[in-house]
């Protein structure tokens, strides 16, 4: 799996934010196998690197950063939030997010568009934070995103896939685009089942930095990732309306009259 | 050596103390209550002025706090309780109460099922508790063991104690160890510390002070929100402090308007009459804390002590670490005097 060419082999993404601490951030992220991790960038604390002292421990961990515009509602935030970004991580990578509705922090996709197309003219390598519908993908598409990252559910909401069907079709309009479930996942059953639909990735925070353990849910979400990946690889079979013994009965020998 | 001639010399031995904030202030009068002499040096011009323990809650909550952090917290920080109660009689016992709206029952029950010493409460109780919340949430939990305090009546209650002893606070001083060869130092600086342990980071905390002559709170509550968690905590006279935000940053830039709002509106949600308090004030500081953001003793060199990183909980694990580093003084002490008068008895024979 690649993203705009960095070859990866974990297929989670992490997030650094509501860990009970630094350290405990640090153990489940080894737990987790992860090789990316997402890092807000608020611009109080961006403004003379207010938050250089987190930052550098997230750096320390030696995994690549996709810092994100967590918080922006608007593309002018959102843009210049990036540019800092740029700036603090010297990278081109950037997790977009342009939200509109406060209470559900669904993303405001007209501006999501917008933002993503002024970043990528600007040679940042955007992953857009959206939803599931098909047009809003390929207007980002269009807009110059080679990866998108579609909600499982609301940001923080712990509950899994909300629309599978969209999820699904999603896949098989975008064979050639990295595909990562963001946001909404609370157990590792529902990043398996993410995996098992055939995406490339699952990008988690609150699961993992909530739970009461931590560093054991994030082991949890990396095997479970593993085995969605794997089963998605093996073909599974198809649901059928009738049983099917897994033993044939024909010839088998009679007993007693 | 006899237990007098040990006391005798300890007395005569000096300790400074860096930092007047309740770390600070709580280490000074352990090592007070050791037999020790003691001196208080601060930067700031006066008590609470250069310390981030002035725009602290002031809970005691070991319970509380057990849900989002280690059970060491928790451990260190249930003695604290009887510590301020017999030290500061301010104190309040009448316990905490931890709600969420309706839609946010799930954050309630997640607090519940990490932590202990807590009771639900349905919709009368809570109204028996606190009847100005009476009808506004249907369930709540209920930890009758918790306390609180006003940080800033407490620090100077701490500080009048100290002068009752004869321990004296200097302020506006810029302390130098190397002016003080002679001396045990315990280092309570905070954040300003950062000098010498390189892996403190401070964590930005906004906070409101506002007063209602609408609502009467008679203990800190607690509104679970899964973005926008908040504490108010009563302080008397219709003040309440509204706290506090966490954020991974070392602004000292004043309190956001985005967070102020997110607070004030978290506020109404619990009491619409806050709408129609007054603000007093909204300010922002700095908690010291280290990675794990637990607190700490560390020794470095032969004669200074550091108690830091008390991050969240600086009431919380005041007594707690001040008990730990003045043992750990006094100990020295011994270890140094023992010495010496083995020298000295070994000169004489």
């Amino acid at each position: 799996m690649a993203f705009y060419g960095v070859e990866l082999s974990s297929r989670l993404l992490l997030g650094t934010a509501r860990y009970p601490s630094p350290a405990v951030l640090g153990e489940a992220v080894k737990a987790s196998g992860a090789e990316v991790v997402t890092v807000s960038v608020r611009r109080e604390s961006g403004a003379g690197r207010a938050g250089q002292a987190f930052w550098s421990f997230v750096q320390e961990t030696g995994l690549r950063v996709l810092p994100n515009t967590a918080g922006c509602h608007t593309v002018k935030e959102a843009v210049t939030t990036a540019h800092m970004a740029r700036e603090l991580f010297d990278t081109k990578w950037i997790k977009l997010e342009v939200i509109r509705d406060d209470d559900t922090l669904q993303p405001d996709i007209f501006g999501l568009v917008e933002a993503a197309r002024v970043l990528s003219e600007d040679g940042f390598e955007v992953f857009p934070y959206t939803t599931e519908d098909l047009v809003v993908a390929d207007r980002l598409v269009e807009a110059g995103c080679r990866v998108l990252m579609p909600w499982g559910a609301p940001i923080g909401s712990a509950r899994g896939l909300n629309n599978v069907y969209g999820l699904r079709a999603l896949r098989a309009h975008f064979p050639d685009i990295p595909l990562v479930v963001d946001a909404g996942l609370g157990v590792p059953s529902h990043a398996s089942a993410a995996m098992e639909l055939g995406y490339d990735a699952v990008l988690l925070n609150t699961a993992v930095a909530e739970a009461g353990d931590p560093v054991a849910m994030a082991r949890a979400f990396a095997l479970a990732i593993e085995a969605g990946r794997l089963a998605y690889a093996a073909q599974p079979m198809e649901p059928r309306d009738m049983a099917v013994p897994s033993t044939p009965t024909f010839g088998k020998a009679a007993l007693g009259d | 050596m006899p237990a007098k001639e040990r006391e005798c010399q300890l007395s005569g031995s000096s300790v400074i103390v860096v930092g007047a904030g309740v770390a600070g202030l709580a280490a000074a009068f352990e090592l007070a209550e050791r037999g020790l002499k003691v001196e208080v040096v601060d930067r700031g011009s006066a008590l609470g002025a250069a310390s981030c323990s002035w725009m602290a809650g002031g809970m005691l909550a070991p319970w509380c706090e057990r849900a989002s952090t280690d059970e060491s917290v928790a451990t260190l920080g249930t003695a604290s309780i009887a510590w301020w109660r017999s030290n500061f009689i301010g104190t309040v016992q009448s316990g905490s109460l931890v709600v969420a709206a309706t839609r946010d029952l799930p954050e309630l029950t997640h607090f519940a099922e990490r932590t202990s010493h807590y009771e639900w409460v349905d919709g009368d109780r809570i109204g028996a508790l606190e009847p100005d919340l009476a009808g506004r949430f249907r369930k709540a939990l209920f930890f009758p063991d918790e306390a609180h305090l006003d940080p800033r009546r407490a620090l100077p209650a701490l500080a009048d104690m100290l002068k009752f002893r004869g321990i004296q606070i200097r302020f506006g001083v810029d302390f130098h160890p190397a002016n003080h060869r002679r001396s045990q130092i315990v280092d309570c600086r905070g954040l300003a510390a950062r000098d010498v342990l390189k892996d403190l980071r401070g964590v930005r905390g906004e906070m409101l002070i506002v007063r209602s002559r609408d609502l009467t709170l008679s203990r800190p509550v607690r509104v679970l929100h899964p973005r926008i968690p908040l504490y108010i905590v009563p302080r008397g006279g219709g003040v309440f402090m509204i706290g506090a935000t966490m954020i991974e940053s070392e602004s000292r830039a004043g309190a956001s308007v985005r967070s102020t709002i997110e607070m004030l509106s978290a506020a109404c949600a619990l009491h619409p009459a806050f709408a129609e308090a007054e603000i007093l004030e909204i300010n922002a500081d700095l908690r010291p804390a280290f990675t794990n953001n637990l607190p700490s003793v560390r020794r470095i060199g032969s004669r200074t002590h550091f108690v830091n990183g008390l991050f969240r909980h600086g009431f919380l694990l005041a007594p707690a670490m001040a008990k730990r580093v003045a043992d750990a003084v006094s100990e020295q002490f011994r270890e140094t005097s023992d010495a010496d008068l083995r020298k000295r008895r070994s000169t004489r024979n």
